[in-house]
C-alpha cells in the first residue's frame, strides 16, 4: 500500500517536472534579475536557460566548442540541446528535423553553424538548412555589421544593420524546364510577407534607436515584384514618421557600400540581394569570422554567424575564428534577458581584438582558435569594478 | 489617411506600376491591390517571441508606476519590450498625442497611465485620453471589480464585470452654443455600435462562465437614444439563451450597487454610465488603487487602470498603490497570451495583498509603493515555479 502511494507521488512528480513544467520554468527566474536593482533579493542559483544547438557543418562544431567553453568559464546559465543534422556528412533526416524542431517548440532559441548545401541537384530542391527555416517560418534575418576597435580596414567605425527576407523571393525552390533548355525559377513576392518584413525592420529600428531604414529593390527591371516589395515598405514607412525612409536600387546599394558605407543605416531588402548584400558587409569590417547573425520568427530565434560559410577547408586546423559566433552568443544571452552575461561575454572578445595580441590568421595573426578562446575566457572576470 | 500614396517612391514609377499591372492582371486585381493596401492592419510586433509593447506613462503617478510595471517584468524576465512615448499634456497641439496614436498603431497593444485633462484650457482643446479611444476606435471599456480578501470594504463577494462603450455616446465631443445662454451637447447613440457593444458583452459574459447580463440605461427619460441601446442588446440577447438578460434604470442601478451589489454580474452600458458605475464598483471594493481596466477594439488593445484617475495629489511621494497598474500590465500579458506569466505575477501581486497583508496608504496601511513592489518580487521567487528541483 504504501509503496503503490510512493510510485504515485513520484509519478505526480514525475508528471510535474515534464516539458510544460520546464518551459514554465526555465525563463522567469533568472540571473540577471539580481541586477535589477541595489535592492532586488538575490537570484535562485537552479535557474537555468535551455538552448537548442545545431553545430553544422565545416567549422561549426568547433565554434560550438568555443562558445561552450566561454560559457562554462564564466559560469553563463544555459544549458544546450545538441541535434548534429548535416546533408554532407549524412546525417540529415525527416526524424532529426523533427527532433530539432520538437526541441525547439519547447526553448525557442536556438544557436546554430551553417548546414552546408551541396550544389548538385539530387532530386530536392529545397535544402535541409531551406526546410528548416521555413519549418520555423524564420523570416528576418538581421545582420549587424559593426567595426571592431582595434582591427582597422578601409572602413573604420560602420555601423549598419541589414535585414533580409529569408522565406520567399528567388529561395521559394520553384523550378522547372517548361520546355527541353529552357528553366523558370520563379521568385515569389508577397504582400503579407513582405509588409512583415518591412514592419521588422522599422520595429527594429524603433527599438534600436536608428534613424534611417533603406529598402533596396531593383524595382526599375522586376517592376511587379519589386514594386511590391517597395510598395509595402513605403506604406510602413508611415506608420513610422520619426524614421526616415529611402530606397536605393541594389547594383548603385553595392557600389555606394564599398564608396562610402556611413551613409547607410538600416536596410531592407528581399531575399537574393540580402544575401549578397550581407556578405559585401560582412567583408568590409573583416570577414565571415567577425560579423554575427540572428534569424527570427513571430515565436523563435536562432543565432548564428553574418556570413554563412561553412569553411570546410578549415576543419580540424583549429584556425577559424571563433569571434562571430561568440558575438552572436552574447546576443542570444541579452535576447534572453541575460545582459549582464551578454555583456561579460562580447566585452570580453571586444577587449582580446582591441589589444591585438592575440588574433586569428584571416586577422592576420597567427593564433589558433583554441589560443584565441583561451584568453577570452581569461579576459571575461576583468570587469571594472563598479 | 486617404492621401496616403506611394509618392515617396516615385511618381514615375508608380505610374508604371499600374499600367503595367493593369495589362497583366486586369482592372479588378488591380483595383483590390490598391484598396486593400491602406486598410490593412500591420502584423504585431513580436520576434523571436519577445513583444513590443507601447507605454505610456501619462501624467500624475502614471510615471512611477510605469516604470515599476518595468522593474517588475525585467525581474521576471517577461518577454516584452516598452516602447516608450510621452504625451505632454500641457502642450497645446496634438502631435504627442498622434505620435503615441501612431505607436499604438505599430505595436498593437499599449500599457497606459491616465493623461491628464485640463479644463479650463479652449473648448477646442479635446481629451487626450478620449481621443486616444476614439482614434483606435477601442469600443470596449471593461472593468472586473472582484472583492479581495485581504481589504476591508463595507461590501464582500462583489464579482462584477462592467462593459461599457467606449466611443460614442455623451463623449463624442459634440457640444455647440445655438443661441446665446443654450448649449446643446449631443449624445450620439448608433444602433452599429450599440449591437457590437452588446454582442461584445455576451460574447464575454459565455466566454468565462457567467449567468447574467444585465443593460443599465435611461430609456424612461431618453425614449429615443437609450431605447435603441436597450432594443439592440434585447437583440442580441436572443442569441444567447443560456445567459438570462434584464436591464435596469442607472439611478436604481447606483443604489442597488451600494446596498446589495451581489446581485450584478455581468452589466453592459453606454459612455457615461459606465464611468460612473465602474468608480462606484471601483469603490465599493476598495478604491482606485486597485482594479485594472482594459479597453479593446478589433484591432488594438489598451491597458490602464480601472478607474481613470491621475492621482496628481500624491504623485512622486511613493505612497500610491501600484495594485491596479500591475494587474493591469497582467490583462496586458494574458492579451499577449503569455498566460504563465501573467498567472504567476497575479499570484504574487495578490498574495502581497491578501497573505502579506502589505497595504499602501489608501487600504490604510503603511507601506510604501516600492516596498509593495519588493514584496511582489520576493513572493514571485518563493512562489514561482522551480526548474527541475523536485
Amino acid at each position: 500500500m504504501a509503496s503503490a502511494l510512493r510510485g504515485s507521488l513520484v509519478s505526480l512528480v514525475k508528471g510535474l517536472s515534464g516539458p510544460q513544467w520546464q518551459l514554465l520554468a526555465s525563463r522567469p527566474l533568472s540571473v540577471s534579475a539580481a541586477l535589477c536593482g541595489p535592492e532586488a533579493p538575490p537570484a535562485r542559483a537552479d535557474a537555468t536557460f535551455k538552448v537548442t544547438m545545431l553545430p553544422g557543418d565545416g567549422v561549426g562544431p568547433e565554434l560550438m566548442t568555443a562558445v561552450k567553453d566561454v560559457f562554462r568559464a564564466g559560469d553563463v546559465p544555459v544549458e544546450f540541446e545538441e541535434f548534429r543534422l548535416s546533408e554532407v556528412q549524412n546525417m540529415a533526416s525527416e526524424e532529426k528535423l523533427e527532433q530539432v524542431l520538437t526541441s525547439l517548440k519547447i526553448n525557442k532559441v536556438a544557436m546554430k553553424g551553417v548546414i552546408h548545401t551541396p550544389m548538385e541537384f539530387k532530386g530536392e530542391l529545397a535544402s535541409y538548412e531551406m526546410r528548416l527555416r521555413r519549418k520555423l517560418d524564420l523570416f528576418a534575418n538581421v545582420v549587424h555589421v559593426n567595426s571592431l576597435p582595434g582591427y582597422s580596414t578601409r572602413h573604420n567605425n560602420l555601423d549598419l544593420v541589414i535585414i533580409r527576407e529569408q522565406t520567399e523571393g528567388e529561395y521559394s525552390s520553384l523550378e522547372h524546364e517548361s520546355v527541353p533548355g529552357v528553366i523558370e525559377c520563379l521568385k515569389i513576392i508577397t504582400r503579407v510577407k513582405s509588409r512583415r518584413i518591412a514592419k521588422f525592420a522599422f520595429d527594429y529600428a524603433t527599438k534600436k534607436g536608428r534613424s534611417k531604414v533603406t529598402a533596396v529593390h531593383k524595382a526599375n527591371i522586376m517592376k511587379l515584384a519589386d514594386g511590391l516589395f517597395l510598395q509595402c515598405c513605403a506604406e510602413i514607412a508611415e506608420l513610422y514618421p520619426k524614421i526616415k525612409f529611402e530606397t536605393i536600387i541594389i547594383d548603385n546599394c553595392c557600389m555606394q557600400l564599398v564608396q562610402n558605407p556611413y551613409q547607410f543605416d538600416v536596410l531592407v531588402m528581399p531575399n537574393l540581394y540580402g544575401n549578397i548584400i550581407d556578405n559585401l558587409a560582412a567583408g568590409l569590417v573583416g570577414g565571415a569570422g567577425v560579423v554575427p547573425g540572428e534569424s527570427y520568427s513571430g515565436e523563435y530565434a536562432v543565432f548564428e554567424t553574418g556570413a554563412r560559410h561553412p569553411f570546410a577547408q578549415a576543419v580540424g586546423r583549429n584556425i577559424a575564428n571563433p569571434t562571430a559566433m561568440l558575438l552572436s552568443a552574447a546576443n542570444m544571452l541579452r535576447h534572453l534577458n541575460l545582459e549582464y552575461h551578454s555583456n561579460m561575454v562580447s566585452d570580453a572578445v571586444k577587449r582580446v581584438i582591441k589589444q591585438g595580441k592575440v588574433r586569428t590568421r584571416d586577422l592576420g595573426g597567427y593564433a589558433t582558435t583554441s589560443d584565441f578562446v583561451r584568453v577570452v575566457t581569461e579576459n571575461l572576470r576583468h570587469r571594472p569594478v563598479r | 489617411m486617404t492621401a496616403r500614396s506611394v509618392q515617396s517612391v516615385s511618381g514615375a514609377l508608380k505610374l508604371l506600376f499600374n499600367n503595367r499591372l493593369t495589362r497583366v492582371y486586369g482592372a479588378a486585381t488591380c483595383t483590390q491591390r490598391n484598396k486593400s493596401s491602406y486598410t490593412a492592419i500591420p502584423p504585431p510586433a513580436r520576434y523571436g517571441g519577445r513583444h513590443t509593447v507601447t507605454l505610456i506613462p501619462g501624467d500624475g503617478i502614471g510615471p512611477e508606476l510605469s516604470k515599476h510595471v518595468c522593474e517588475l517584468f525585467r525581474f521576471c524576465c517577461v518577454p516584452v519590450d516598452f516602447e516608450v512615448v510621452n504625451v505632454d499634456s500641457t502642450k497645446d497641439s496634438e502631435d504627442d498625442i498622434n505620435n503615441a496614436i501612431m505607436a499604438i498603431r505599430r505595436n498593437g497593444v499599449a500599457l497606459k497611465g491616465n493623461i491628464e485633462t485640463n479644463h479650463n484650457l479652449p473648448p477646442s482643446y479635446k481629451s487626450r485620453n478620449n481621443l486616444l479611444r476614439t482614434t483606435l476606435d477601442l469600443y470596449a471599456n471593461v472593468m472586473h471589480c472582484q472583492s479581495l480578501p485581504g481589504v476591508r470594504s463595507r461590501q464582500t463577494n462583489i464579482d462584477i464585470i462592467i462593459i461599457r462603450e467606449n466611443t460614442e455616446g455623451e463623449y463624442s465631443s459634440l457640444e455647440h452654443e445655438n443661441v446665446p445662454g443654450v448649449v446643446e451637447c449631443l449624445k450620439i447613440i448608433t444602433r452599429t455600435k450599440s449591437l457590437r457593444i452588446a454582442d461584445y458583452a455576451f460574447k464575454t459574459a459565455r466566454a468565462q462562465g457567467r449567468r447574467r447580463v444585465t443593460a443599465v440605461h435611461k430609456a424612461n427619460i431618453m425614449k429615443l437614444a437609450d431605447g435603441l441601446f436597450l432594443e439592440c442588446c434585447k437583440e442580441v440577447a436572443s442569441g444567447y439563451p443560456e445567459i438570462t438578460f434584464d436591464s435596469m434604470i442607472v439611478d436604481n442601478t447606483t443604489m442597488q450597487l451600494v446596498s446589495r451589489p451581489q446581485q450584478f454580474d455581468v452589466m453592459v452600458m453606454p459612455n457615461l454610465y459606465g464611468n460612473v458605475v465602474s468608480n462606484v464598483c471601483a469603490g465599493l471594493v476598495g478604491g482606485p488603487g486597485l482594479v485594472p481596466g482594459a479597453n479593446y477594439g478589433t484591432d488594438y488593445a489598451v491597458f490602464e487602470t480601472g478607474t481613470r484617475n491621475t492621482g496628481k495629489s500624491i504623485a512622486n511621494s511613493n505612497t500610491a498603490n501600484p495594485t491596479a497598474m500591475l494587474l493591469a500590465s497582467c490583462l496586458l500579458l494574458d492579451h499577449l497570451k503569455l498566460h504563465a506569466y501573467a498567472s504567476m505575477l497575479r499570484r504574487a501581486i495578490l498574495c502581497t495583498l491578501t497573505e502579506t497583508r502589505l497595504h499602501t496608504a489608501d487600504l490604510g496601511g503603511h507601506g510604501s509603493t516600492s516596498e509593495v513592489v519588493h514584496s511582489i518580487m520576493s513572493a514571485v521567487q518563493s512562489t514561482g515555479p522551480r526548474t527541475l528541483s523536485i
